[in-house]
């Protein structure tokens, strides 16, 4: 099972960075967005070709108010 | 002739205007002396007056899981708010405890918004939000090492800003008190040895409750104030964005006009040269 922003998903090993923000409604040139994999930063360009494995854990961020 | 009336403007408006007396972090400069954090405003529409009425270049944004129902639900994105607003973002890693934390956070923020500037915040404490002061340093050492420009929000410790500028970083950004908690500058002496320990541009980043304390900081030698809380959550932050404003311009020109010592007793401001004999009582 793989984990999009610590919710279990319907993403499927096999599927990439770029298949994820698509399923969560974002452009793949969508601003401000970040994205980690277990823990590692992935590179916006590396989005369209990084490939998930079972029990990633994916993490898509963007900016929130804060101090 | 024009001329003539066109220089004689400036006596007439003593504050300095954008460009004269900038701030300058890491060969940037900007015009304005306050920084305002994003955190606590009840709506974007607040924020960007806010930021209008405040005149500050550089805003904090924090980084967190993205809510693609409320995007989709028009509520908009805070980026497209700030960057209508033309202010520079600058990342924070706030809520990271580890070093390790905070240098993927910031990593992630260069990222999302294209800077490599990063407000480093590392905490140790959950009541005091104060910041957990190894850990920072580590993480400095390693984001300087790696390309970041490092602004690091820390405790007043005139020796760990030393630390802080001997591994790289941009600026020092101590706390006057801890975050949120408006109780102003508790240990201005401790502000004004940073100010003799470190030639770097001094921030003060926490603790601001009122205009009096932004005023109190840049007397005590800072180049900056950072404010959220003391705007975002005032029963008018627009009002008070307009108050921080002129606060941090009054304390800077007090600070750049060098104030009169104090003194125990009286002197006279008046002269006794040329008093009258008024004969006797």
């Amino acid at each position: 099972m793989i984990a999009v922003n610590g919710q279990s998903s319907d993403v499927r090993a096999g599927e990439t960075v770029a298949g994820v923000l698509v399923r969560l409604g974002l452009r793949a040139d969508t601003a401000g967005v970040a994205v980690a994999v277990d823990g590692e930063v992935v590179p916006r360009g590396e989005w369209p070709s990084f490939v998930l494995a079972e029990d990633a854990r994916v993490e898509v961020l963007t900016a929130m108010q804060g101090g | 002739m024009t001329d003539a009336i066109e220089t004689r403007t400036p006596d007439r408006n003593p504050m300095p205007a954008a460009g004269e007396d900038p701030l300058t972090i890491a060969g940037r400069a900007f015009g304005s002396r306050l920084l305002l954090g994003t955190g606590g405003f009840t709506s974007h529409q607040l924020l960007e007056d806010a930021i209008e009425a405040s005149a500050t270049e550089l805003v904090t944004v924090a980084l967190r899981r993205i809510d693609p129902a409320g995007l989709r639900a028009g509520r908009g994105s805070l980026i497209d708010v700030l960057s209508g607003a033309g202010v520079e973002i600058l990342p924070n890693t706030a809520g990271c405890h580890t070093a390790r934390d905070a240098v993927l956070t910031a990593k992630l923020a260069r990222e999302a918004f294209a800077t490599d500037w990063v407000k480093l915040e590392v905490i140790g404490d959950e009541d005091t939000l104060l910041p957990d002061s190894p850990e920072l340093l580590l993480a400095a050492e390693q984001l300087v090492d790696d390309g970041f420009v490092v602004l690091p929000y820390m405790t007043d410790d005139p020796v760990l800003a030393r630390r802080l500028a001997d591994v790289g970083c941009a600026a020092v950004m101590p706390l006057g008190s801890p975050i949120g908690s408006g109780m102003g500058i508790r240990n201005p002496y401790n502000i004004a040895l940073i100010r003799e320990a470190v030639d770097l541009p001094l921030v003060l980043d926490a603790g601001i409750g009122t205009a009096s304390d932004a005023a109190l900081a840049m007397e005590l030698g800072c180049d900056a104030v950072l404010a959220a809380s003391a705007i975002s959550r005032a029963q008018d932050p627009v009002r008070m964005a307009r108050a921080m404003r002129a606060a941090v311009q009054a304390g800077r020109l007090a600070r750049t006009a060098g104030r009169i010592p104090r003194r125990h007793y009286a002197t006279p401001s008046t002269t006794m040269d040329g008093m009258a004999d008024l004969g006797p009582a």
